[in-house]
């Protein structure tokens, strides 16, 4: 449709694109929805005190498996601990740990990928190595690396994160690929400009929009993880209560308690589709041409 | 030029396999803590903790280490079992059946209804089938595959008695109690594979119909059913197949979650329970297995794309 | 005319959807065209001549609807018609020719089968064995060569030339009364370009169809036309015969576009000073791809083989060539964009063909680059004035010395200085071709290379930034390497033309004496394929070599 754009439309200025291209991006219904969803949960999970809750881990061997009613809105697990209360306390894990695993990921994924797209001894070696981490499947290696080094916060923020790296990578390595053949690029070069100015003010530039929604993506694939790794038994001690181990205690009394799944499982669901529709939103408002790029290999 | 393209594909998956056994490897031996001691738990003598550590070979110089079990792993020796004492590899092939016939029915599955999806959607770009499609795709990622799993017991097998909640029988037993059993793990793993294989196949299509080709047939006053196949689905079909191979990794996450919920004896299985157990040698076995799998999946994916674009060549 | 016309636009209103700058991409537009004639219908971009021949294949996107007017085909309203019947009428009663043949045809299906779809979507009497033969005749019909083999070729193993041929083929199958060709030749290099003309006006000659030509080239008008439309901004602005418009035009946008294309005619050499010293010569240059590592020999590619050019001060330097020929390569190297393979590239005597990044960091200023396409040479993110003095900072001028220098050169460009503190997206093709020129005499080179510098542009345009690269090089003593295709314009700038042809050069001189004297019979091929040639200059005697474009 190229012949059609030039007749159809005379130069019309495009819409105007700063330096920031967030504004009209938050004008997006996705966004708006997905941002107040999570802004919702993030409340929930900072005011969890004031909320109505009890002691999450305070046990209670007289009320166990209690159904929901007026006194435990989501019911009792199997020890007798009030699991709306394990629910609004666990938000506080699932969201640092989507949080903290999108901003590692984002970080180390740019840097390997800016020296792989840019430094082109180095680009074979460390693609392959991404290809070797990519082929490992990212739960069995989250797995083995939480079963190696005990389970706790840290441990499952590294495992999850270090699956997520090779995407992040990849992705960069392909704008800069992509970037640095533009004229503009070139013309830089041509007045001197050395290639660490080169790489910040005209390259990295081109990387913000892209990684702004492929971490949207990794947060919320991070919440996933979490829940996963803790159904399987290599997530966080219950102690500190997480939606996913939440819910792996309540495997066992499945049939006759639903609801220590349910409730949970709920808010993993609502929350991971609201940064999933946050992500597109900001994948279909920042950069359709992303559509291809981002969001069919997550 | 065809054997050439196929054995310098062949050649680019030694260094992917060698990679995903280095850090195997280096998995057990640099993590940070005393694998050993954690492995042993909590309660362990020093002594026990010293028999692991002999063990897996962990008492020896590095290099000296790789090189033993490198050359044990070409010969098929994946170790042994900590827990049973059995070699991984006897392990494994017990339980490979039923991850197999999972993944089967679930790809099969999931093509099926994911590219007729995605055709659509494309093809009524901005209707409502289209943001269906989509509504369905997003929801498909972002509900876990457990907790699906638990409302098709809920509702289908409890609620309803329709169909087998739990197990496994061989398809050796009879095709008919094979597939009643794989019917809800399919459709439980199957949610977020088509939401993929639709998305992408949405997006493929949407490219490839701004195509200036898509334009000259139908300029050629080409019936739309075959712009849509013959022009636009063979054009659009390198990103889609090349992203069913890519999400063989997430398939095998679910299939390991997918077992459990349905209590499928296959290697999701033995996976979990070599986790509670701390029996690090099955899970490397099996982490092995499945990168192997999955690069040999995309090597044929690779080659498959031969069939596709005439273009590719070396 | 007493026969009734294949094709009678009446009144036709397109209206643009409701954001841009003007309400209507076409409006009250009434065009006839006869059988067999070719009706060239002619405009720059934003003219709604493409929208027009989409509209009348029922192929324009859903957001342009036709809001007034009528489409007759041989009698038959188009724009009533349901989407059966535009279908049934779409490659049997009217056919089109599109303008980029790379991408036209579908690439993963054999060009027999393409062809032979337009018969099976139409012809349903025929068997498979009769359309077979058709598809045949067809290929014959446009000189394909080897048609038995060629229809079992793809789409990526045909030039650009044969695809072309393909299309036109697909288009004649069914024999339809109206063919719409939209900028057919555009995107084909000249030689091949004129091989196309002479198939489409040789087809004509023969069937008798009507041709809606859509062109923005008023050498090509001369060609081919029989009657010529002149549109501008979705109006018609003028209509006659071909002779008449060309010889007599009657409204001002019309002279002025036909004045706009550069005649084959170079003007009298200029007088210039005494020779010196070269600022730019090359010596047996070289760049080969392939090989490397792998060693796979027999496919590497001579880009550049063995171009020897030299360049003084105030002199313009026209690289010609078609699309292959090294010209572009040529330009990359000397700016050291890509390393050369092989010898010599001396700025004022000092070879820099092996200089590594460091060393060749104090002569990059000398060398400065105009690229093709305004919209990708200027970061989009990045205001204008940071863009332009970006150079002199990396080079230590004082930051007030480059803004006051980047303000005086949007004045010698002819754009006001307030243009520094916006964004490129806000700038018109040809106004970021001025900016990009001011952003490399930023950098005060001694060397300026324009890469096809007013390809991109409309012709009126492409005056006006020619007209500025002309005054620039006579104010500042400037050397020019002007890479083009165009020998028209070649001819219009430069002292001296250096003629390419697979990365070595076969033709130099100064640019009258070439045109008044080719000796290569390249050059000569080149000549008689320039649109316009035929009418403008009758020079170019001698057969021109049946170079059949090669893929």
């Amino acid at each position: 449709m190229t012949a059609l754009d030039q007749a159809g439309a005379p130069p019309r200025p495009a819409p105007a694109r700063r330096d920031w291209a967030l504004p009209p991006a938050l004008r997006h219904p996705g966004v708006l929805f997905g941002l107040a969803v999570l802004a919702l949960v993030l409340v929930a999970a900072l005011a969890a005190p004031w909320l109505g809750t009890v002691d999450p881990v305070q046990l209670r061997p007289r009320l166990r498996l209690r159904p929901p009613s007026g006194a435990a809105w989501f019911g009792t697990d199997a020890f007798g601990r009030d699991v709306y209360s394990r629910v609004v306390y666990g938000a506080r894990v699932s969201l640092m740990i989507g949080f903290s695993v999108a901003a590692v990921a984002v970080a180390v994924g740019l840097a390997i990928g800016l020296v792989a797209g840019y430094v082109r001894f180095l680009d074979a070696v460390v693609m392959r190595v991404m290809d070797g981490v990519m082929a490992i499947p990212s739960i069995l290696l989250a797995i083995a690396l939480v079963t190696l080094s005990g389970a706790n916060l840290l441990t499952v923020i590294v495992a999850i994160t270090i699956p997520e790296i090779p995407r992040v990578a990849r992705l960069v390595r392909g704008v800069v690929l992509t970037v640095r053949e533009e004229p503009y690029v070139e013309a830089a070069i041509g007045a001197g400009t050395r290639l660490p100015l080169l790489l910040w003010r005209h390259i990295l530039p081109n990387t913000i929009a892209p990684l702004i929604v492929q971490g949207t993506y990794v947060c919320a694939s991070a919440i996933l993880t979490e829940a996963i790794l803790s159904f399987l038994g290599a997530g966080i001690p219950t102690e500190v209560p997480s939606w996913g181990n939440i819910m792996a205690e309540g495997r066992q009394a499945f049939q006759l308690a639903p609801w220590v799944i349910l409730f949970p499982g709920l808010c993993v669901a609502a929350t991971v589709l609201a940064v999933n529709i946050l992500g597109d939103g900001l994948r279909d408002s920042l950069d359709p041409r992303l559509a291809r790029r981002v969001g069919s290999l997550r | 030029m065809m054997s050439r393209f196929i054995a310098g594909r062949l050649a680019a998956t030694l260094p992917v396999m060698g990679v995903v056994a280095v850090i195997v490897f280096a998995l057990l031996r640099l993590a940070p803590g005393d694998p050993a001691a954690i492995l042993a738990g909590d309660a362990a003598t020093p002594e026990q903790i010293a028999a692991i550590r002999a063990r897996l070979g962990l008492d020896q110089p590095m290099l000296e280490q790789f090189g033993g079990w490198l050359w044990r792993l070409l010969h098929g020796d994946l170790g042994t079992s900590i827990i049973s004492n059995q070699p991984v590899a006897r392990l494994i092939g017990d339980r490979i059946e039923p991850t197999l016939a999972l993944a089967c029915t679930t790809i099969l599955f999931a093509v099926a209804v994911a590219v007729p999806l995605g055709v659509v959607a494309a093809w009524r770009h901005g209707t409502w089938v289209d943001r269906g499609v989509m509504a369905f795709s997003v929801i498909g990622f972002s509900v876990p595959v457990f907790v699906l799993g638990y409302l098709w017991i809920f509702g289908v097998a409890m609620n309803l008695r329709l169909l087998p909640v739990q197990g496994y029988v061989s398809l050796a037993q009879g095709f008919g109690p094979f597939i009643e059993r794989l019917i809800l793990p399919t459709l439980t793993l199957s949610v977020i594979y088509i939401a993929l294989i639709a998305r992408t196949t949405r997006a493929s299509m949407l490219e490839v119909l701004g195509e200036d080709y898509i334009r000259t047939a139908r300029a050629k006053g080409v019936r739309e059913p075959r712009v849509l196949t013959r022009h636009a689905l063979r054009n659009a079909a390198v990103p889609v197949i090349s992203v069913i191979g890519l999400g063989i990794a997430l398939l095998i996450s679910g299939v390991v979650v997918t077992e459990s919920v349905f209590n499928l004896p296959g290697l999701g299985r033995l996976t979990v329970d070599a986790v509670l157990a701390r029996d690090y040698p099955v899970i490397q076995g099996v982490i092995l297995l499945f990168s192997a799998l999955y690069v040999l999946v995309n090597l044929g994916i690779d080659l498959a794309y031969l069939l596709f674009d005439p273009r590719i060549r070396y | 005319m007493s026969t009734a016309p294949v094709l009678d636009i009446q009144g036709l209103t397109i209206p643009l959807p409701r954001v841009g700058d003007r309400a209507h991409a076409v409006e009250a537009l009434s065009l006839r065209v006869a059988p067999g004639e070719i009706l060239c219908v002619v405009g720059e971009s934003g003219s709604g001549k493409s929208v027009t021949a989409h509209a009348v294949m029922g192929l324009l996107p859903p957001i342009l609807r036709a809001s007034g007017g009528r489409i007759l085909l041989q009698g038959e309203d188009v724009l009533a018609a349901g989407r059966a019947r535009l279908r049934a009428l779409r490659g049997s009663r009217m056919a089109m020719v599109f303008q980029e043949p790379m991408t036209a045809l579908n690439p993963v299906l054999k060009v027999g089968a393409q062809i032979d779809e337009v018969l099976e979507a139409h012809a349903d009497r025929l068997n498979a064995r009769e359309r077979r033969a058709r598809v045949l005749a067809l290929m014959r019909d446009v000189h394909l060569p080897d048609p038995e083999r060629m229809a079992g070729a793809y789409p990526h193993q045909l030039s650009g030339g044969q695809r072309q041929r393909v299309m036109i083929a697909m288009a004649l199958a069914n024999d339809p009364a109206l063919i719409i060709a939209d900028e057919p030749t555009t995107a084909l290099d000249v030689t091949t370009q004129a091989q196309i003309l002479k198939l489409m006006r040789e087809l004509q000659a023969r069937r008798d169809a009507g041709i809606l030509f859509i062109t923005h080239d008023f050498g090509v008008v001369a060609e081919i036309a029989d009657r010529v439309a002149v549109m501008r901004y979705g109006r018609l602005v003028e209509e006659g015969s071909a002779a008449a418009v060309l010889r007599n035009p009657q409204d001002p946008y019309t002279r002025m576009l036909i004045a706009a294309v550069p005649d084959a005619v170079p003007p009298p050499p200029r007088p210039r000073p005494a020779p010196v010293a070269p600022v730019l010569a090359t010596k047996a240059l070289e760049k080969t791809y392939g090989g490397g590592l792998l060693g796979r020999a027999g496919r590497t590619v001579r880009a550049l083989d063995g171009v020897t050019v030299a360049l003084q001060p105030g002199e313009t330097l026209g690289i010609v060539g078609e699309s292959g020929s090294g010209k572009s390569t040529l330009a990359r190297c000397i700016a050291r964009f890509v390393d050369p393979t092989g010898g010599e590239i001396r700025l004022d005597g000092e070879d820099i063909a092996g200089l590594s990044v460091r060393a060749l960091h104090p002569h990059r200023r000398r060398v400065q680059v105009i690229f093709q396409d305004p919209y990708r040479s200027l970061n989009p993110r990045r205001r204008v004035g940071p863009s332009i003095v970006e150079g002199p900072l990396n080079y230590g001028t004082p930051r007030e010395t480059a803004w006051a220098r980047a303000r005086d050169l949007m004045d010698l460009v002819g754009l006001d200085a307030g243009a520094l503190d916006r964004f490129p997206h806000e700038f018109s093709g040809g106004q970021r071709q001025r900016i990009a020129i001011a952003r490399a005499l930023a950098m005060e080179p001694d060397l300026l290379i324009a890469d096809e510098a007013v390809s991109a542009l409309d012709v009126s345009v492409q005056a006006q930034v020619l007209d500025l690269l002309e005054g620039v090089r006579a104010r500042l003593n400037l050397a020019i390497l002007f890479i083009t295709h165009d020998l028209r314009v070649a001819a219009r700038l430069c002292d001296r033309i250096v003629v390419m042809l697979n990365g070595q050069v076969v033709e130099e001189g100064e640019t009258a004496a070439v045109f008044a004297n080719p000796r290569h019979a390249y050059t000569r091929a080149l000549f008689a394929a320039a649109p316009g040639a035929h009418r403008a200059a009758p020079a170019a005697s001698g057969a021109a070599p049946a170079l059949d474009d090669v893929p």
